[in-house]
């Protein structure tokens, strides 16, 4: 038996329920797509997550990955493991149908990518950075570079990288020195690039990289920056790809997680310079990167549900089977009986169940936003994107520390595997922007620069579902009640944010990551106060698995009694403004 | 040639089976399900088979309600061509198992049948036997490797002690053990494609069978819960114990 499972039954009633999949596909004129084609497909990635991928999740951890002759080598057996993803044609599961893709919507992208990200966290990262390349390639390239790379990628036959972070370019990619020359067709390509997951290996007999850099006549700053495709072979006389291009692997740094995944220095044009293609129009790389933006920031955040639920999986039976109390009669009971573990266990439970409804529940809007109402759909994502990812991975933090806790000292000891997830999941706070950067998003771009008008619209929806919850009578009071003051606490934030934001020029930033956790845990109760009401209904209705549905009103319940509250501590910290933040002096600290 | 496999609905081998309170049965109720792994030894039998060449259409039929048809599909999504559902309202004993299939037989006229050497929610291991039986076929049972050459079929069989292997004119019934073959997954396109497959469903009725019990289940039980080891001092006092209080020797 494997030691992961995909909880097929809760990501199920999320897409049933409430991002109710069957009319999201017959919407996108999807007729082929539905419930029971997508529960086939689930079932089958996690037999492969739970067979082929999960295995391996321990493996890169101890071994990692080295560099030797030929460049990266990656984990022993993950070569097989990408062999077996590739022919089950999974790379292609949202891609275009013209370029080999399976053309399904976003959303069922999303949850099987749960799948992969839950089984081995550091082998998943490789395909989730193919997509992005996928992504930038569709929707930028010229029909040529479509042509030659995108049936490629999308069959997994390469795999592609994303070349953004410079040594004094991070968060601020204005700072971006490499540089891209032209010259005739193509342009050559000199640089250093740093932090780059999966930059090489020898899984597959090519890699495509996405390159930032600058051309000779760029204007100074983010305006200045183009995006390029570096490949690590050239295509030779016949056109296969046998030329080594002038791009290298240097350095692979040491971390504190996700050792499976090669973290690469890159080195472009170290002899002669590298050879690559221009990716759409000068100058609008960074502006392309914008476009793909929402979909990674919701992928890292959903990595955050995954590590998390990998985390619970690890938890849970150590907690049924670990013998510490003695009953009267001399015989041993297991600490799940402790009112503390459970309280542990069941904080695990909630924060996973809030985590995948909202990450379903963005995905969804993605999909939604090319149909009827698309600005108010794209507005959603917009808005959901830095909760997202902001939430889902700081709560992944706590969720993986309870995974430690549960285990005792046991968990503080390598060989157990819980303290694997804890350290896998530290890096998902920082890539793809920090929790800072979200925050600033969620308050600046999403908030203050539209009057707060997209928190506006989700505030209405999420009072729809209070109502329900009130109309719901004792039933529900827990959950009604809990939701009121969250809801008002939301409404309190923003108000405050858009009344104060003009007056101090601090207050955004010092209150933007508390603004970002409150409006996590308030779409979380939402969420779970929803599925209450389906689960509910369900019930009522003699349909479905009465034991799930029974758990789903505790878990509901739990999370509004236990996590839901904490919306008004983190109000009441927005509300103490930047006074405090901003007043020692720097040499005061 | 023409091949037919069985594939049987039966609990995900995953998941820890919990009896029902009142013992009647083991309890199915919003259990995850899956395809018997012996039966995906058999479908992948015979996809190999038709990828080598050797066979030009598969058949796979199950037997059960109307869910079996889930496994139906995978069976689709790996290779196979086309399906026949025989909805019945509960799972059919083998004999009775035996009887739909071999109407299924006498109507396709497939000349190789492969079947799971037993499911691993019942373990009868009988439903091949009968089916060779009831169409007087020659059967190989418990096949670890199978080779199709001159309008026969070479099978070796996993007996106590060692290997024998049989040549059967056909056609001919094999049931699978585990080493026959690793079975693979099914691909993402063949998932999707899976759904445009043919699958037709038939009833007993329509077979001309009248499934009948010929058992009554009684009670389930959980296996007893293992109790706690103890350490012995010695070879006599492990031998005593073994003889006296396990009784096994």
């Amino acid at each position: 038996m494997s030691d992961y499972i995909h909880p097929y039954r809760d990501a199920e009633f999320v897409l049933n329920e409430l991002v109710e999949l069957d009319r999201l596909c017959a919407d996108a004129g999807l007729s082929d797509v539905n419930g029971e084609l997508v529960s086939a497909i689930l079932a089958e990635a996690g037999k492969l997550g739970s067979e082929v991928l999960a295995p391996l999740n321990r493996t890169g951890d101890t071994l990692g990955v080295r560099l030797g002759e030929s460049g990266v080598e990656e984990t022993p057996g993950f070569a097989d493991v990408y062999r077996q993803f590739q022919e089950g044609g999974w790379p292609s599961l949202t891609a275009a149908e013209a370029f080999g893709g399976q053309g399904l919507p976003n959303v069922v992208g999303t949850a099987v990518n749960e799948i992969w990200h839950s089984a081995n966290l550091a082998f998943a990262l490789c395909p989730m950075l193919t997509q992005g390349a996928i992504e930038s390639i569709a929707h930028h390239g010229s029909d040529m570079l479509k042509g030659s790379y995108l049936p490629r990628l999308v069959s997994g036959e390469w795999t592609g990288t994303m070349n953004l972070t410079e040594p004094d370019a991070g968060s601020d990619l204005a700072a971006v020195k490499t540089k891209a020359v032209p010259q005739g067709d193509h342009y050559l390509i000199t640089g250093q690039k740093i932090f780059i997951t999966w930059g090489d290996h020898q899984m597959t007999e090519n890699i495509a990289h996405l390159v930032l850099a600058r051309l000779p006549d760029a204007p100074f700053g983010v305006k200045g920056i183009s995006l390029f495709i570096v490949p690590k072979f050239l295509p030779d006389r016949e056109g296969r790809f046998t030329v080594r291009n002038d791009v290298a692997c240097v350095s692979l740094e040491h971390k504190l997680g996700i050792h499976g995944s090669p973290t690469c220095v890159m080195s472009f044009g170290d002899k002669e310079g590298a050879v690559g293609y221009l990716v759409g129009e000068p100058h609008k790389g960074l502006a392309y990167m914008f476009t793909m933006m929402n979909h990674a920031r919701q992928a890292v955040g959903l990595q955050g549900l995954s590590v998390a639920e990998r985390a619970y999986q690890q938890a849970l039976p150590y907690a049924k089977e670990r013998l510490q109390g003695t009953n009267k009669d001399g015989s041993r009971f297991s600490i799940i009986k402790f009112p503390d573990v459970r309280r542990m266990l069941l904080q695990m439970k909630a924060s996973n169940e809030a985590m995948r409804a909202l990450a379903l529940v963005a995905a969804a809007e993605t999909d939604r936003a090319h149909g009827a109402d698309a600005a108010r759909h794209q507005g959603r994502v917009e808005l959901l994107t830095p909760i997202v990812k902001g939430w889902l991975t700081e709560l992944a933090q706590e969720v993986t520390a309870l995974g430690i806790q549960i285990h005792g000292g046991m968990g503080f000891i390598e060989e157990t595997g819980a303290a694997q997830h804890y350290r896998d999941a530290r890096i998902l706070t920082i890539y793809e922007g920090t929790t800072g950067i979200q925050a600033l998003d969620l308050v600046g771009r999403k908030t203050l620069a539209n009057q707060g008008a997209l928190l506006a619209d989700l505030l209405e929806e999420i009072g729809e579902t209070l109502q329900q919850l009130e109309a719901g009578g004792e039933r529900f009071a827990v959950q009604a009640n809990a939701l009121r003051n969250a809801l008002e606490a939301g409404r309190e934030a923003r108000r405050f944010l858009l009344d104060n934001a003009a007056r101090d020029p601090s207050l955004a930033g010092s209150v933007s990551v508390d603004f970002l956790l409150l409006f996590g845990y308030l779409s979380g109760g939402w969420l779970l106060g929803k599925s209450a009401l389906r689960a509910q209904a369900l019930l009522n209705a003699g349909g479905g698995d009465a034991r799930f549905l029974n758990a789903k009103l505790v878990t509901s319940r739990f999370y509004a009694e236990h996590l839901l509250p904490r919306t008004g501590a983190l109000l009441a910290a927005i509300k103490a403004g930047s006074a405090s933040i901003m007043a020692l002096d720097e040499d005061q600290f | 040639m023409k091949i037919l496999v069985t594939v049987k609905r039966v609990i995900d081998y995953n998941v820890k089976v919990r009896v029902k309170p009142d013992h009647s049965d083991v309890d199915l109720a919003n259990v995850k399900m899956a395809m018997n792994p012996f039966c995906e030894i058999a479908v992948e039998e015979a996809v190999r088979l038709k990828e080598a060449g050797l066979a030009t259409e598969i058949l796979a039929v199950s037997v059960g309600p109307k869910a079996c048809q889930e496994q139906i599909r995978t069976a689709l999504a790996l290779g196979a061509d086309r399906g026949i559902h025989i909805e019945t309202e509960d799972f059919p004993e083998s004999l009775e198992v035996a009887r739909l299939l071999a109407k299924v037989v006498e109507a396709e006229r497939p000349e190789l049948i492969i079947t799971g050497k037993q499911s691993i929610d019942s373990d009868n291991n009988q439903t091949g036997q009968m089916l060779a039986a009831l169409l007087d076929l020659p059967q190989g049972t418990f096949a670890s490797a199978l080779k199709l050459a001159d309008g026969r079929v070479e099978v070796t069989r996993e007996i106590d002690g060692g290997l024998q292997t049989l040549s059967l004119s056909l056609p001919a019934v094999v049931t699978t053990d585990l080493r026959l073959n690793e079975p693979r997954y099914a691909s993402l396109p063949n998932i999707m494609k899976a759904k445009k497959k043919p699958l037709e469903v038939r009833t007993p009725a329509e077979l001309g069978v009248q499934p009948r019990a010929h058992t009554r289940l009684l009670k389930v039980e959980a296996p007893a819960e293992r109790k706690g080891g103890i350490k012995v001092a010695s070879i006599d006092e492990l031998v005593e114990k073994l003889k006296n209080e396990a009784k096994v020797i």
